[in-house]
């Protein structure tokens, strides 16, 4: 499925292929790790077991920020 | 994932199982506050310095701190908020127009203090200079002249208390640090309250968030809407902390707990810390330039200072 992610650290949008099915597929294939991001779909957030759907919208917040 | 209270959808994973928004709002506030009492970071006639940046770990100890004081019955004009403007081009100028337009919607009065009116230079300038002499990183000037800049103007504005917003993983953190750099001595002045006894030299600090992790507090500043944007110091990658933070949060993906369970075992060591240290603390003098509290004749935030003026 056709899933678009907008990167909050990176400030980029990716249209990403997804093989999974799940948000936490998703972090996987993307190479993040869960603990430093959350995950909002349609101004929702979203926790790691939640299914993705075909066109999907998701943007990824850094957790992590500051010095 | 459904929440562990009711049949709405879960926002957050935790180790006990999910939470839907209302039910995580009310459990941070709840261990922020449980915090505070247990640990008596708060007395009625303290008068609070909420160390503030702009970012979300400070809006959300100022507006729970806030909270905490209304809940009680304690006059809010107990606090104010207190900025340290760095001088990091692209970095702090974002995160203090936040703070200034937070602090005006929950009526706090907020005062700035910047390195270049206090010290001369800002740290974009003075980092190079004093770097050639000592090698020392952005973020150990920073340090320094941060700390330095907080307890001269808390002091000078009648705080007895400075609040800051370290959380869980800050703390995690530091503490691996210091063991990873043998800094053992400094192990009895971390913890929830600061130092190793009252002082009249220094303000004790003390850390309402000490119990949340980092993603709960990004979670929490989210799901109230506090305007936060997403800021990066330039400086941090240059930092031994950023290795530390990125291996602590490699090991929680593999073993949840992991944070939480070295802040439990660091908790068990304090006391023993702290009476060690108490043996062993030094005179504090005061500083021939500022005045300030100093190891030595002078201290560190002049010395650096002075560097600067030479060139």
């Amino acid at each position: 499925m056709n899933i678009t992610v907008l990167n909050e650290r990176e400030h980029t949008t990716k249209n990403i292929i997804l093989t999974g099915k799940i948000v936490s597929d998703l972090l996987n294939q993307l190479k993040i790790n869960p603990e430093v991001v959350i995950v909002v779909r349609d101004n929702e957030v979203i926790t790691e077991d939640e299914i993705l759907h075909d066109q999907d919208k998701i943007e990824l917040l850094s957790v992590v920020s500051g010095g | 994932m459904n929440c562990l209270h009711c049949s709405k959808n879960a926002v957050i994973t935790l180790q006990h199982g999910g939470l839907c928004k209302n039910h995580f709002l009310n459990y941070f506030e709840q261990k922020v506050f449980h915090t505070i009492n247990k640990y008596q970071l708060i007395r009625r006639n303290d008068k609070l310095c909420i160390a503030t940046s702009g970012g979300k770990d400070s809006l959300t100890v100022l507006h729970l701190t806030q909270k905490y004081l209304e809940k009680n019955n304690i006059p809010t004009t107990n606090l104010f908020a207190l900025a340290i403007d760095e001088g990091i081009a692209d970095y702090r100028e974002h995160t203090l127009i936040d703070l200034q337009k937070f602090c005006a919607e929950q009526n706090v009065q907020l005062k700035i203090v910047s390195f270049q009116d206090e010290l001369g230079k800002p740290l974009d300038k003075a980092y190079p200079i004093i770097n050639k002499d000592t090698q020392k990183k952005p973020c150990n000037v920073c340090g320094v002249w941060r700390r330095y800049l907080l307890n001269k103007h808390a002091a000078k504005m009648g705080a007895t208390k400075v609040v800051t917003g370290h959380n869980l993983d800050d703390e995690a953190q530091v503490i691996i640090m210091n063991i990873f750099k043998a800094n053992t001595k400094l192990a009895g002045r971390m913890g929830p309250i600061s130092g190793i006894e009252e002082s009249e030299h220094f303000i004790q600090r003390v850390k309402p968030l000490y119990f949340c992790a980092e993603k709960e507090v990004r979670l929490y500043a989210l799901l109230k809407n506090f305007q936060v944007q997403f800021t990066e110091c330039p400086y941090a990658k240059e930092g031994f902390r950023h290795h530390v933070q990125e291996m602590l949060n490699n090991f929680e993906q593999q073993y949840h707990g992991t944070k939480q369970s070295i802040i439990n075992s660091f908790l068990e060591l304090l006391p023993l810390a702290k009476e060690k240290e108490k043996g062993l603390l030094e005179e504090i003098k005061r500083c021939q330039h500022c005045g300030e509290a100093a190891n030595k004749e002078v201290c560190n935030a002049c010395l650096m200072k002075e560097m600067i003026t030479r060139g």
